[in-house]
């Protein structure tokens, strides 16, 4: 199988390192960053990339761009891995359709598109009779999106809830077991790389609510949009609420919870026993499904990462070339 | 409730046997034997927890057992949510806050906890609150969004299963 890869930052660095030290079978034919692209048809030297962007900050040649390799490079399936733009989806929006429009598949981490234009992508994918996969965007190395489509095939999902943001997720356990107070814990968070600079996304619960969309877009018969979810953030919470609840062996976690025949779409702080699944450490994310078969299935793992992510995209693209067999040239 | 017992072996077990048949849990048995004015009945008060709806049930049940039910106490208010509340609550009226609650005359906060570290920040509150029924819980919980929405307070509920 033949892959172009869109993005170099940590999550296409582990999915190129993941590639170039696994036997997947995936032949990288084409990388593209922010400022530069490479193309070869017989397959780029994955070492000699990676050490290209860490010494000189870029991948390739500075006269070709990602579009290029979109339209112009020898590929089975783009792995769209650029930075997110939750507003507008772009560039990564483009990048995907004209990947599509060419007849290829497209593996993606990246919830800007996903999360605001699933029903159009999903109408040229099937048009195109081609596949769009995004296990990366929610739930990081979780495989949610595989147990939802295969694992629970054929069951109703009655609801999902669960933890899908890391940083808040942190930023609460120390509050709880350490006494800081918001501000400080949102000051370790950036210490130790887990939050941005600019923590908003995370914080006043956007990040969480975009991956409830893409979750209930996939799960829920019927489009949603971020606006549709009712939307509170943690940045108003207090180490006194948290101690007041530790008094009743309870905690409060950021919750996304989408149940279809009620009509909820929530991220809010929700107070759980201590004792409760969802209650995880650190950065971890939790995600519980209720189901008519299957009862309730409760998935944790790491929310984000370099070879985390990759684990999903990899994991998206052998299902994809396992599913198409024949129509892709073996590479080995 | 309390209840007119034969006084005769058997019988005190025969009308408790239907509260476990309905899912109560016995908290309470008082048995007042002085009370002997009614020749061979015996009167005894029972204190119970019941499962929601299930009252008529027990009713039904104990008299099936010859035993008569000579009154039944106040039903208490045994459906409980614990939600905490941040906000500036003593600036906003914090007795109008519990009053909104309370004035139901179907839910009551009947617990309130509250961390007031100084007068410019925001305390944090967790709230006790019962209801007869969920029903009534849920209207509750709505009048509280109401006010947190109203006072600008942020309001932490439970997450609850789906059932």
């Amino acid at each position: 199988m033949k892959v172009a890869i869109l993005g170099m930052g940590s999550v296409g660095k582990g999915v190129l390192k993941m590639i170039g030290e696994k036997d997947l079978d995936i032949k990288v034919t084409a990388v593209a960053d922010s400022k530069s692209a490479l193309m070869d048809r017989d397959g780029i030297s994955i070492g000699e990339v990676l050490e290209a962007k860490r010494v000189h900050g870029f991948c390739g040649d500075k006269s070709l761009n990602a579009m290029e390799v979109v339209t112009g490079a020898d590929y089975d399936a783009l792995v769209e891995v650029t930075p997110t733009n939750a507003n507008t989806g772009e560039p990564a929006l483009t990048h995907i359709i004209a990947a599509m429009d060419r007849g290829h598949h497209v593996v993606t981490s990246n919830k800007g598109p996903i999360a605001r234009e699933f029903s159009m992508l999903r109408s040229i994918a099937r048009e195109k009779r081609v596949q769009i996969r995004y296990e990366a965007t929610v739930g990081g190395a979780i495989p949610i999106m595989h147990t939802l489509d295969q694992g629970l095939a054929g069951n109703r999902i009655l609801a999902i809830f669960g933890i899908l943001n890391g940083t808040c997720n942190f930023i609460l356990n120390r509050m709880a077991d350490e006494g800081l107070t918001y501000e400080q814990a949102l000051l370790e968070a950036r210490e130790m790389g887990y939050a941005e600079a600019d923590p908003t996304y995370d914080v006043k619960g956007i990040d969480p609510a975009i991956k409830l969309v893409i979750l209930a877009n996939t799960f829920w018969k019927k489009t949603v949009k971020l606006e549709d979810v009712e939307i509170t953030g943690i940045d108003k919470l207090t180490n006194d609420a948290l101690r007041l609840a530790e008094e009743q062996d309870c905690t409060i976690r950021l919750i996304a919870e989408a149940i279809p025949d009620r009509g909820i779409l929530r991220v809010a702080p929700r107070l759980l026993p201590i004792s409760h699944p969802l209650v995880v450490e650190g950065t971890f994310n939790a995600i519980t499904i209720e189901t008519d078969m299957a009862g309730e299935i409760t998935l944790i793992g790491k929310g984000a990462g370099s070879i985390e992510t990759a684990s999903a995209i990899i994991g998206d693209l052998l299902y994809i070339r396992d599913r198409h067999e024949g129509s892709h040239s073996k590479t080995a | 409730m309390k209840l007119e017992i034969k006084d005769a072996p058997g019988q005190l077990v025969a009308a408790l046997k239907p509260i476990s048949e309905v899912g109560g849990n016995i908290i309470a048995v008082i048995h007042q034997r002085d009370e002997k004015q009614r020749g061979k009945m015996l009167s005894v008060q029972i204190v119970l927890e019941l499962p929601e709806q299930r009252l008529k049930d027990l009713t039904r049940l104990i008299r099936e057992q010859g035993v008569n039910i000579q009154r039944i106490g106040h039903e208490r208010l045994l459906y409980q949510k614990t939600v905490m509340v941040i906000g500036h609550l003593i600036h906003t009226d914090l007795g109008d806050t519990v009053d909104r609650i309370d004035c139901t005359g179907f839910a009551e906060v009947t617990e309130l906890n509250i961390s007031m570290p100084a007068i410019t920040q925001v305390s944090s509150a967790r709230l006790l609150i019962k209801s007869v029924n969920r029903e009534d819980m849920e209207q509750a919980m709505a009048i509280l969004r109401r006010v947190a929405k109203e006072k600008d307070f942020l309001l932490v509920e439970p997450l609850e299963e789906i059932e």
